[in-house]
C-alpha cells in the first residue's frame, strides 16, 4: 500500500479553532494525527451520562466522537479540508465505557476515491487493546475529494 | 419518559405517541456541525434516543435496562436550521434482544433526513 502524502490539513489548527459546534459542546479535542488517521479525545463529564445510575456515558457522544476522528483522517488522506457529508456510520458498542474515564478514538481512511471515503476506526478508554466500540463508514464529497 | 442528562445536551423534548413518543431536538450551536447544518453525531444520538423511548414503550417500562448492541445510521439529507423530529419501531421485541428501527425528519415523516437500526441487549 502506498503511503499518502503528507497532509496540508493540520487538525489540531482546526480544533483549535473551537468554534460553536456539537464537537465543541461535548468537549472533543485533538490527541494526535497521521497521513491518514487521527485520534480525538472525549473526557468525561457528566453531562454525557446516558445511564443516571451506572455514571455511563451515553452511546451518541461516542458515536459523535468517531463520526468526527473519521471525517478528519479523510481530510487528511485528502490533503484537504474538502466539503463531506457522513453517507452512513455503524459502530459497534463492544463494552461500556468505564465512568470517569477520557475516551479516545482514532479513526482511518483506508480507502479514498473521487467522490467517497471508506473509514474505519476504534475507541477506547485507556487500552488501546481493550476497546470499547468499533466503526465502519463512508463519506461523501459534495464536489470530489481531487 | 425520563430522559439522561445527554438528551438535555441535545436539548431534546418528548412528545407522546400511540406506539412511540416522538423526541424533538432543537436547532442550535450545540448540535451544529459544519456552519448552517446538523452534526452528524448529533442526529445519531436523537435516533438512539427515539430507538430507546420505541423499546421502553414496548417493554412498557423504562425500569428495565437496555444494551445498546450496534448501531447503524444511514445519513440522508443535510439537517437545516428548523427542529427536528424522530420516532423508533421495534420491529422485534424477543425475551434477551430487540431490533429497533429509527427514522428523524424536519418537515414532512416521509422525506427522512436519517435511519437507523440497533440491536438492543435486554436485560431482564
Amino acid at each position: 500500500m502506498s503511503q499518502p502524502a503528507p497532509s496540508s490539513f493540520d487538525p489540531q489548527l482546526f480544533f483549535g479553532l473551537r468554534y460553536a459546534s456539537h464537537g465543541t459542546r461535548l468537549g472533543v479535542g485533538y490527541r494526535t494525527h497521521g497521513p491518514d488517521w487521527a485520534e480525538l479525545e472525549l473526557p468525561y463529564r457528566e453531562d454525557l451520562i446516558g445511564d443516571p445510575a451506572s455514571g455511563v456515558l451515553a452511546s451518541g457522544p461516542i458515536l459523535a466522537l468517531m463520526d468526527m476522528a473519521t471525517a478528519v483522517s479523510v481530510w487528511l488522506r485528502a490533503g484537504a479540508f474538502v466539503p463531506q457529508a457522513t453517507l452512513d456510520l455503524r459502530i459497534d458498542y463492544l463494552r461500556p465505557a468505564t465512568p470517569g474515564r477520557t475516551v479516545i478514538g482514532r479513526g482511518e481512511c483506508y480507502r479514498l476515491t473521487r467522490s467517497i471515503a471508506f473509514v474505519r476506526g476504534q475507541a477506547h478508554d485507556g487500552d488501546p487493546d481493550d476497546p470499547i466500540a468499533h466503526v465502519a463508514g463512508t463519506f461523501m464529497a459534495t464536489e470530489g475529494y481531487r | 419518559m425520563i430522559l439522561p442528562p445527554y438528551a438535555r445536551l441535545l436539548g431534546l423534548t418528548v412528545e407522546p405517541g400511540d406506539d412511540a413518543p416522538v423526541l424533538v431536538m432543537p436547532f442550535g450551536p450545540d448540535v451544529l456541525g459544519r456552519p448552517g447544518f446538523l452534526h452528524g453525531g448529533a442526529i445519531g444520538g436523537l435516533l438512539e434516543m427515539a430507538a430507546v423511548g420505541a423499546l421502553w414503550q414496548a417493554l412498557g417500562t423504562d425500569e428495565t435496562q437496555v444494551k445498546p448492541i450496534n448501531l447503524t445510521v444511514d445519513y440522508m439529507r443535510g439537517g437545516r436550521d428548523k427542529p427536528t423530529r424522530a420516532r423508533g419501531i421495534v420491529t422485534r421485541l424477543g425475551t434477551r434482544v430487540a431490533n429497533v428501527e429509527a427514522v428523524a425528519w424536519q418537515d414532512e415523516p416521509d422525506r427522512p433526513i436519517a435511519a437507523a437500526r440497533m440491536n438492543y441487549l435486554i436485560l431482564r
